[in-house]
């Protein structure tokens, strides 16, 4: 069991203090465009062996929310304008860059998308995992290697003590994206969040990663964020579910839950998006329109010109992240809907 | 040899001249760096799609084509409009040089040899007693005339040979592929001295024709790079099977779309055709007398430098300034055209 | 990696074949040697035609070609037509083109590199535009603009250095031609390095080398640098070949007796073999040079040794 876990498990906290609390976050893009609000006003929070998936098309913030938790925000032009990011009883956006340098890698890693550009091809991945130990650790060359050999054992890469020598481009893609999740496992850390990282792949590997990822977050009791646009690669693995669109959340659920009875429209698109056998002869469904610019995003709810059932208040008022209920009043934890009409979307 | 193409070191493995401008992706070149086409063929240096979405920008309502942007971009940029007026500028005074000045750059008084600038004659006199600010304003045409007319058919040649390497490729490619090497390898400053010295002819034209031989192996290394980076695009694919002729491949889908980094090379390669021509009147074999020539006053005065510094300057300023509008002009059009580097 | 190597290989041979004897051809264009080589006399019509004879000249040219080229592999390139063997006149001529070389060399890496650098780190603020100036400025005035204005500046009215190159050209001599020399270089590989940096430090690698945790320094180091300083070692590679190459135009500014001066001497006399023979070797070195770099930039990037 990692540290984390029996630290909790002995002073008997299991779920007290989430790992992972972001509140009211606010990144925009300063271009010379103008200026792109790519993240306004985003809450969500994560326990240590929770999976949190982060659901969105491109350009929802998703991506960016991420990284700004990093810290590797490219700025300029993104600059964090607002918010809290509390990780561990304390505000990363009011460390320094050195301490938050300490903090990324050790206690909080992330997983990247595509891992042929992700690593750097001209050293060796031994090298590259090894680095981890030798910068954070101060490991010696030797010993780092020997981790690292270790490391990609645990991840399930074959012949590691031979291929520990071997460049990114020698490996295969699946392969490559389990040297990306080893080199974010190597310090333990307590948070790891996955940008999309099987998008790359094919469906077989997908799910192989995908379990890797699981194992891995149990065994370690990790919190883990999991960011994609993928539905069906979030039902497994996921505990709860945020959509995000146009820099906000728009419906936060347990997994299932979402799945069964969405309570916003743009989930109710995407889950009626998805082609299914019954459908066979049928015109497929596909939610009208684009996603907003997020220079010129739309008064009121950002999907007001997209949505079946906008009426002159989506327009008029950006509906806060409500509450969701049953009919009858009863309460359904974690779930929330920013619409003003969440009722009838989910009830009627 | 960094003096064979006085302002280009030999083997600049570049793109665009004044550096290697690899947002035009990873064009192979002919020869010494064999080591990129490697890497292309082997794909090893694909750009992904950008996974953590790049903010979503775009304007999605106006469709704007690259050229379009380019000079949206081009029209608020300082460099770009400062090259274009002194262009002009230059332009003129190549061909109506008498706007400019009524005396005659010809007209020497051995008397007045070596004076400095006197009042209505305000870059002295040279060596021979011509007037230099006379010389000096006639002096434009020969040197934008090379410019212009090398750039031109440099361009013309390269693009051809080049897009048919990249086009077919196969032994074709290797033919002149293999001709280019060899236009490479030799130095062009020494290939100035030998050829030029040789042919009789003091025709403004046989310069040209020269650098247009010795330089179309730099632009066709770019086009035949363009090309084949178009080629592999899905849109050409798409035409093929919807069975559009090799022609018509070439013509409407691939070189638009490969003209970008061409014009960039040209243009910048235009400054330094400007600058060789310079150099080759300097060593005498460029263009000679009565032919008025930058390069061939500054060679004359550079003895004289210490007495007589007007000699050299008034000319070599003009040229520098010549070169450098060109130069900008190049650097302007390829920071529009380079979708990276936005 | 074999195989490209021994691809690189096969294609310098046309090359070579190519170069050289468009050369030799140009060369033998230049005039009828024999008459050259009396000079002013008009030689006598019996020993011309035997000189000729002798000197194989009423072979055809690809025949004479051959005949030079075969010298060439053992040694021998011909006399002079002072009757010095061209072979000394080289071997005295270049380590003077050498040093100098070697000293436009390290002002080019050192300058070029650190200038580039700073720049590439620096995108868009005074630091890169000063740079970005600094380098359009010295690739638009021709090289021998800059060398007399720099001759004159720094030779005759400051008289910090010698205007010319004494005897034996010891090295605080070169100082100020090697930075004529390199100063176009510089320029490119400062550009060079700027663009690289640049467009690297976006890349996804270094994103994730921040995200690890790991100080800058090291991320600027290990991995920026790493990756971007391969085209520019690659082009250095070429400069240097080039640079041995010998620098016409600067050795005559500050009176170097190197390779350039001479090859000049031979163009404007007329002294075939010399040119000739300079001319060749010039490009073998060149040849050879690029060849170096491309298996260089295998060693340096992996994704090619291990294709």
């Amino acid at each position: 069991m990692s540290t984390a876990a029996s630290a909790r498990a002995r002073t008997g906290d299991t779920a007290a203090e989430p790992l992972l609390q972001v509140r009211d976050l606010h990144v925009e893009f300063r271009t010379r465009d103008g200026v792109a609000r790519a993240v306004n006003g985003v809450n969500y929070s994560v326990r240590a062996g929770e999976t949190l998936a982060i659901l969105g098309e491109s350009g929802s913030g998703k991506s960016v929310s991420s990284q700004a938790v990093m810290g590797i925000l490219d700025s300029p032009p993104g600059f964090v304008t607002g918010g809290e990011i509390i990780f561990k009883g304390r505000d990363l956006l009011k460390l320094s860059n050195e301490e938050r340098r300490k903090v990324r890698g050790a206690q909080m890693a992330m997983v990247f998308q595509d891992a042929l550009s992700s690593l750097n091809p001209v050293h060796t991945v031994g090298t590259q995992l090894g680095e981890m130990y030798r910068v954070h650790k101060g490991s010696s060359r030797k010993d780092a290697k020997l981790k690292a050999v270790e490391l990609m054992e645990r991840v399930g890469i074959p012949a590691a003590k031979e291929r520990v020598n071997q460049y990114p481009h020698q490996f295969s893609g699946g392969m490559r994206q389990r040297v990306m999740i080893a080199m974010a496992l190597a310090l333990e850390p307590d948070l790891i969040i996955a940008d999309e990282p099987t998008t790359a792949l094919d469906v077989t590997v997908q799910a192989q990663v995908m379990e890797l990822l699981h194992d891995l977050q149990r065994e370690y009791d990790m919190g883990l964020i999991l960011i994609t646009h993928d539905l069906g690669v979030v039902a497994d693995v996921a505990d709860k579910i945020a959509v995000m669109y146009a820099g906000r959340i728009v419906e936060t659920a347990p997994v299932h839950e979402l799945y069964a009875r969405p309570a916003h429209p743009y989930t109710r698109g995407l889950l009626d998006s998805i082609p299914r056998l019954d459908q066979k002869g049928q015109e497929l469904y596909a939610i009208k329109g684009l996603p907003p610019n997020l220079l010129r995003i739309p008064p009121g709810c950002a999907f007001n010109p997209r949505c079946p059932m906008a009426q002159e208040i989506c327009r008029a008022e950006v509906p806060p992240l409500l509450a969701v209920t049953e009919e009858d009043g009863r309460d359904l934890p974690g779930r929330g809907s920013a619409c003003h009409f969440w009722k009838e979307t989910l009830h009627g | 040899m960094p003096d064979q193409q006085p302002d280009k070191p030999e083997g600049v493995p570049d793109d665009a001249n004044t550096e290697l401008s690899s947002a035009f992706a990873e064009t192979p070149t002919l020869g010494a760096m064999g080591a990129q086409s490697l890497l292309d063929e082997e794909d090893l240096t694909h750009t992904p799609p950008q996974s953590s979405e790049d903010v979503a920008v775009v304007d999605r309502e106006v469709a704007r084509s690259l050229w379009q942007d380019a000079w949206r971009e081009l029209r608020t940029n300082p460099i770009f409009l400062i090259s274009a007026v002194l262009i002009v500028f230059l332009v003129l005074v190549a061909v109506w040089p008498g706007l400019f000045d009524s005396t005659d750059p010809l007209q020497c008084d051995l008397a007045k040899s070596q004076l400095g600038p006197t009042s209505g004659h305000p870059f002295g006199y040279d060596t021979q007693g011509c007037d230099v600010y006379a010389r000096t304003i006639h002096g434009a045409r020969a040197s934008i005339t090379v410019g212009v007319f090398a750039t031109l058919g440099a361009a013309l040649l390269g693009t051809v040979m080049g897009g048919l390497a990249g086009f077919f490729g196969g032994w074709i490619d290797a033919v002149i592929s293999r001709i280019a090497d060899i236009f490479f390898g030799i130095p062009i400053l020494l290939g100035g001295l030998v050829f030029l010295s040789v042919i009789p002819s003091q025709s403004i034209w046989v310069v040209v024709g020269f650098i247009v031989v010795l330089g179309w192996p730099q632009i066709a290394r770019i086009a035949r790079g363009a090309v084949i980076t178009a080629k592999q695009q899905d849109y050409v694919t798409a035409a093929r099977a919807l069975g559009a002729g090799n022609g018509r491949l070439m013509l409407r889908h691939i070189l638009p779309n490969a003209l970008a980094p061409i014009i960039v090379v040209a243009t910048i390669a235009l400054g330094t055709y400007i600058s060789l021509e310079a150099t080759l009147s300097y060593l005498g074999v460029g263009l000679k007398p009565p032919t008025v020539s930058w390069g061939i006053d500054i060679s004359a005065a550079a003895d004289t430098f210490r007495n007589a510094p007007h000699m050299l300057l008034f000319p070599a300023g003009a040229l520098c300034i010549t070169i450098l509008a060109f130069i900008m002009l190049g650097d302007a059009v390829r920071d529009a055209l380079d979708p990276k580097l936005r | 990696m074999g195989r490209y190597v021994i691809r690189r290989l096969l294609q310098m041979i046309p090359v070579f074949i190519g170069t050289t004897f468009i050369i030799f051809a140009m060369v033998h264009a230049l005039g009828d040697p024999v008459s050259a080589l009396f000079g002013d006399k008009a030689p006598d019509p019996a020993v011309a035609a035997q000189l000729r004879q002798s000197l194989g000249l009423n072979d055809p040219l690809w025949v004479q070609y051959l005949h030079y080229m075969k010298g060439i592999f053992t040694g021998d390139l011909g006399k002079t037509f002072a009757g010095q063997q061209v072979t000394s006149l080289l071997a005295s001529a270049y380590p003077t083109t050498l040093k100098l070389a070697g000293v436009a060399f390290v002002i080019e890496v050192v300058f070029g590199i650190g200038l580039g650098l700073i720049s590439g780190l620096r995108r868009g603020k005074s630091a890169d535009n000063l740079v970005m100036v600094f380098t359009l400025l010295v690739i638009s005035i021709p090289i021998f603009v800059i060398g007399y204005v720099l001759q004159y500046l720094f030779g005759v009215k400051w008289g910090i250095v010698n205007a010319t190159v004494g005897y034996g050209a010891p090295i605080s001599d070169l100082i100020l031609p090697g930075f004529v020399l390199a100063s176009v270089s510089l320029a490119y590989v400062a550009r060079l390095t700027r663009t690289t940096v640049a467009e690297n430090s976006k890349a996804d690698y270094v994103r994730t080398a921040t995200a690890k945790g790991l100080p800058r320094r090291r991320v600027v180091v290990n991995h920026l640098l790493r990756n971007s300083l391969i085209p520019v070692v690659t082009f250095l590679g070429t400069d240097l070949g080039a640079l041995m190459g010998g620098a016409l135009v600067t050795e005559r500014i500050f009176n170097i007796q190197g390779v350039g001066y001479w090859l000049y001497q031979g163009i404007v006399r007329q002294n075939t073999p010399t040119v000739v023979g300079f001319v060749t070797i010039l490009v073998v070195v060149y040849l050879l040079a690029n060849l170096l770099v491309d298996l260089l930039y295998a060693v340096l990037d992996p994704r090619i040794r291990y294709a």
